[in-house]
């Protein structure tokens, strides 16, 4: 390919962001000044083609060191990777976190999501407008959803520099969250992980599995979590070889905990029986579904059990690396993550002989740039590998063709993290937790209006009663959604509602990746489906024309008939359901197969228009 | 003489189109198998020489067992598959997809897609006089071709082909997203200004005439454009030695466009500026 890049020249700023990431650049044709040398030979080609995967990590280096990406340092970042300027601009327009126009160095992401919307998420924004209007260097930004729920109403501010601080502010009034965009350094620090665990805090912890350790271990000490019990698990996958460990996740039921429900011994057996090499590991730790934060809790609170598990599950599949794929809004979780894998490998529990058992296998951690859709697998793919984060279709799947084309084994954190206690506890004993067919402990998150909103940590099979019930749910419960804005609604009188996948799916609902959202009588249901709707609107990637099209023409509907009932309300209904329809059955992927759920549910299930 | 590759010889795989018994070479789709039995499914951002997208979901059918509608143009036909083409669920979706494709951008100059709407019985309009869409103003910055966004599917066949399916140039691509999604070139820059070679294959390619020759955009506007008064001639290309077949479009005696047979072994309906463009000098009579 003959490259074309424009005039615009990078600041030295631009290129020293740059430059930090990938080293100084080797000849002219990566950027240097161009020497006599330069003249005789061509550079680039494969090799650097072949780091176009540190094309998002790049954005992130300039977005990061100056708030925005300019012509410049976008080209200067192409020529270092051979990746065409149109390719590149086409990628980081697609993340809602870059910016390619100038704007303060400070941005304040400010949450309008489901649970920051009943928390007034409309007043915080209003008046954080109102006091950080032009001038302040502060650019306000009305967000999707945080990712911190269970603090309602929250708000994020992330000032660029070297390094890029940033500081979270929830619950957030007008004044912190002033203060933290202000000041981001001495913003006062989060509360620890731990008090996302309110069951701990009530009934003790000797029920909790999962979250035993979140709030006990010091997150970031490697010897604390072994004294707690780290690393038996691994010991244990080396005790009985990667076959063992597929046996023994297959044995216990383990399915997928991140909405799919896929069982989890399949896959990793899929993928380690493929032919092809390398095999690849990816922890998708994306999660963008408003109301969900399980597994940044997990992350913040007990980072070590991830790795420890990314280990065991890339020894499991024969992958010897593994990317961590972490939603760009969670500076907290990343932090946290870079120390332990610091560590681990420090330690000899990553690096080239894990444990002194002969097997190589490391973890890069690769940042989202704020797109829900990078949470689908294979969107997933396209972004760590420098391409925009659209899905790709299947098949074939990414036990075949995954990451770089590669077979790919890809989990969630919480369903990695369940293999844990399967391997310490046996697989015989995690499938005696539980139901028959949905086994093992679940997370929920409940937020809303309930009084302890939180992870909760059960065995499949409690009811939505007993969980909201253990949440302190308010009274005047108006509805509660169930597996996030691609889930669906359910009414106060069907709390009886087992929480396993078979249960859900027997009383026409989902479980999805276990978001409880409970909304009392104040909540407008209406403003709140036409929230739903925006959100995919704003998250569709715009590759397939039922999804693209189709979710701007449900928000109009749903504009239309706010504040409408009955028959003023029917025909627009009648649109709905007929756009719904085929987003469902002709979208590409499940963004906008699911995007017409929720709203689908309140209409049937609550009656939102009659 | 028309090379035709065979290639190696490919097993053939039994299944049924809508209940019918068919066979089809491996690797073939199931558009491909439908089409092979005289059956044809709308498509439009399915092309002969680029793999396809399955975007823009027109062409969806129903496969047993499959939990949604799968596209045809790139779902690989599978031995014992039944395939049922014109079920209620399938054409509902394609009525709807027709719909909001036709609500959002303008396809009067879409070959077949007015019967379509027909035969699927859409009514675009039903989404009401504010339901979104473009209505932008043709990108007109050179004197070779026109982008007109307003009739652009975002069917990602000119990025193919300006990428790697095609010129290997990557001067455009998709930016944004959902919704704003569009075609661009960097910076969302002139055309000019950009890594632009005027070769114009995206032209070719192009479903809707969201990108077409300058020529033809002008008759167009001025009202002279009249193409069952066109002829069309293929000869080949005397700039060098390639030999790349140019097919001529001519009206009252001027070139108004060139294109190029896909199923030539030479071009596979591509051309490079030359080719595609520097005509003038034929019809230059002074």
């Amino acid at each position: 390919m003959d490259l074309h890049f424009g005039d615009s020249k990078p600041t030295d700023e631009e290129r020293a962001a740059i430059d930090a990431l990938l080293g100084p650049p080797e000849s002219s044709w990566e950027g240097a000044d161009r020497s006599d040398a330069d003249l005789r030979w061509a550079r680039g080609g494969r090799e650097a083609r072949e780091r176009r995967d540190l094309l998002l990590p790049g954005l992130h280096a300039v977005n990061d060191r100056i708030g925005w990406i300019s012509e410049g340092a976008l080209d200067y970042l192409c020529r270092r990777l051979t990746v065409p300027p149109a390719e590149a601009y086409g990628v980081a327009t697609f993340y809602a976190m870059f910016s390619m126009k100038p704007r303060p160095a400070t941005v304040l992401h400010v949450c309008t999501d489901l649970a920051c919307a009943a928390a007034g998420a409309s007043e915080l924004c209003a008046g954080v407008e109102a006091r950080l209007g032009l001038g302040s260097g502060v650019a306000v930004e009305r967000s999707p959803c945080l990712g911190l729920c269970e603090r309602a109403p929250a708000a994020l501010a992330i000032k660029a520099g070297d390094p890029v601080r940033t500081a979270v502010s929830a619950p957030a009034t007008v004044e912190r969250a002033v203060l933290a965009a202000s000041s981001p350094d001495s913003a006062p620090e989060e509360p620890s992980a731990a008090l996302a665990v309110p069951q701990a805090a009530e009934a003790g912890r000797e029920e909790l599995v999962l979250l035993s350790r979140v709030g006990v271990v010091d997150p970031a000490s490697l010897d604390d979590y072994r004294a707690h019990g780290g690393y038996t698990a691994l010991r244990q996958a080396f005790a009985i070889g990667p076959a063992g460990v597929i046996r023994e996740v297959t044995d216990a039921g383990l399915v997928g905990r991140g909405g799919a429900a896929f069982p989890t011994g399949r896959k990793w057996q899929a993928t380690a029986s493929q032919p092809d090499h390398p095999h690849y590991l990816v922890c998708n730790a994306d999660e963008s579904e408003p109301g969900t934060f399980k597994d940044r809790v997990v992350m913040e609170g007990d980072p070590y059990s991830l790795v420890e598990a990314m280990t065991i599950a890339g020894y499991a599949v024969g992958a010897h690396k593994g990317y961590l794929y972490l939603r760009g809004e969670y500076p907290r979780a990343l932090e946290r993550m870079e120390h332990a894998i610091g560590q681990a490998r420090a330690r000899g529990l990553l690096g080239d002989d894990v444990l002194g058992q002969g097997y190589a296998f490391d973890i890069e951690i690769r940042r989202g740039a704020g797109a829900y859709i990078c949470g689908e697998e294979t969107a997933l793919f396209n972004s760590i590998e420098g391409y925009r984060g659209e899905p790709r279709s299947k098949p074939p799947f990414p036990v075949e063709k995954g990451l770089f084309g590669k077979p790919t084994a890809e989990n969630n954190v919480e369903t990695l993290v369940n293999v844990l206690p399967i391997l310490t506890m046996g697989a015989q004993a995690y499938a005696a937790i539980g139901t028959g067919k949905s086994t093992g402990p679940k997370l929920f998150c409940v937020s809303g209006s309930v009084d302890r909103p939180g992870i909760y940590e059960l065995p499949f099979g409690a009811t939505l009663g007993e969980l909201l019930d253990l949440a302190g749910v308010r009274k005047r419960l108006r509805a509660v959604l169930l597996g996030g804005a691609a889930g669906g609604f359910v009414r106060p009188d069907e709390l009886d509602i087992p929480l396993t996948f078979e249960g859900t799916r027997e009383a026409g609902t989902t479980l999805g990746s276990g978001v409880v959202l409970a909304f009392d009588d104040t909540v407008p249901l209406p403003r709140l489906l036409l929230r739903i709707a925006e959100f995919f609107r704003d998250e569709s990637c715009g590759q397939c024309v039922p999804c693209r099209v189709g979710t701007v023409r449900q928000e109009e509907a749903l504009h239309r008939i706010v504040g409408r009932t009955g028959a003023d309300a029917a025909p627009d209904i009648a649109l709905l359901r007929e756009v719904g329809r085929a987003m469902k059955d002709a979208s590409i992927c499940g963004l906008g197969q699911t995007a017409w759920n929720a709203v689908e549910s309140a209409i049937d299930r609550l009656g939102a228009y009659e | 003489m028309t090379l035709i590759p065979l290639g190696i010889p490919r097993r053939l795989l039994e299944f049924t189109i809508d209940g019918e018994p068919v066979r089809a070479p491996e690797g073939s789709t199931i558009l491909d198998a439908c089409r092979s039995v005289g059956k044809d499914v709308p498509t439009l951002c399915q092309g002969d020489t680029l793999t396809p997208k399955n975007a823009c979901r027109v062409c969806v059918v129903e496969v047993e067992g499959a939990r949604t509608l799968v596209p045809a143009c790139s779902r690989k036909a599978e031995a014992g598959m039944q395939v049922q083409t014109d079920t209620e669920r399938a054409r509902h979706s394609r009525k709807i997809v027709l719909e909001l494709l036709a609500s959002s951008v303008d396809l009067s100059t879409t070959p077949e897609v007015a019967g379509w709407l027909k035969e699927y019985e859409a009514k675009p309009d039903r989404f009401g006089p504010d339901a979104a869409r473009l209505n932008e103003e043709p990108k007109i910055d050179n004197d070779l071709y026109v982008r007109d966004y307003d009739k652009c599917i975002l069917c990602y066949k000119c990025v193919d082909a300006c990428g790697d399916q095609w010129q290997n140039t990557f001067a455009i691509s998709v930016v944004g997203r959902g919704f704003d999604a569009r075609i661009a070139v960097e910076h969302d820059a002139p055309l000019t200004d950009s890594a632009c070679v005027y070769c114009g294959n995206c032209i070719e390619v192009c479903p809707t005439g969201a990108l077409s020759f300058k020529s033809e955009f002008d008759m167009r506007a001025a009202g002279t454009w009249d193409e069952p008064a066109q002829t069309e001639t293929t000869t080949v290309c005397a700039y060098c030695g390639v030999g790349c077949n140019l097919t001529l479009h001519v009206q009252d005696n001027e070139i108004v466009k060139v294109t190029s047979p896909h199923d030539n072994p030479v071009t596979h309906g591509n051309l490079c500026i030359k080719g595609r463009f520097g005509y003038q000098h034929v019809q230059n009579r002074d």
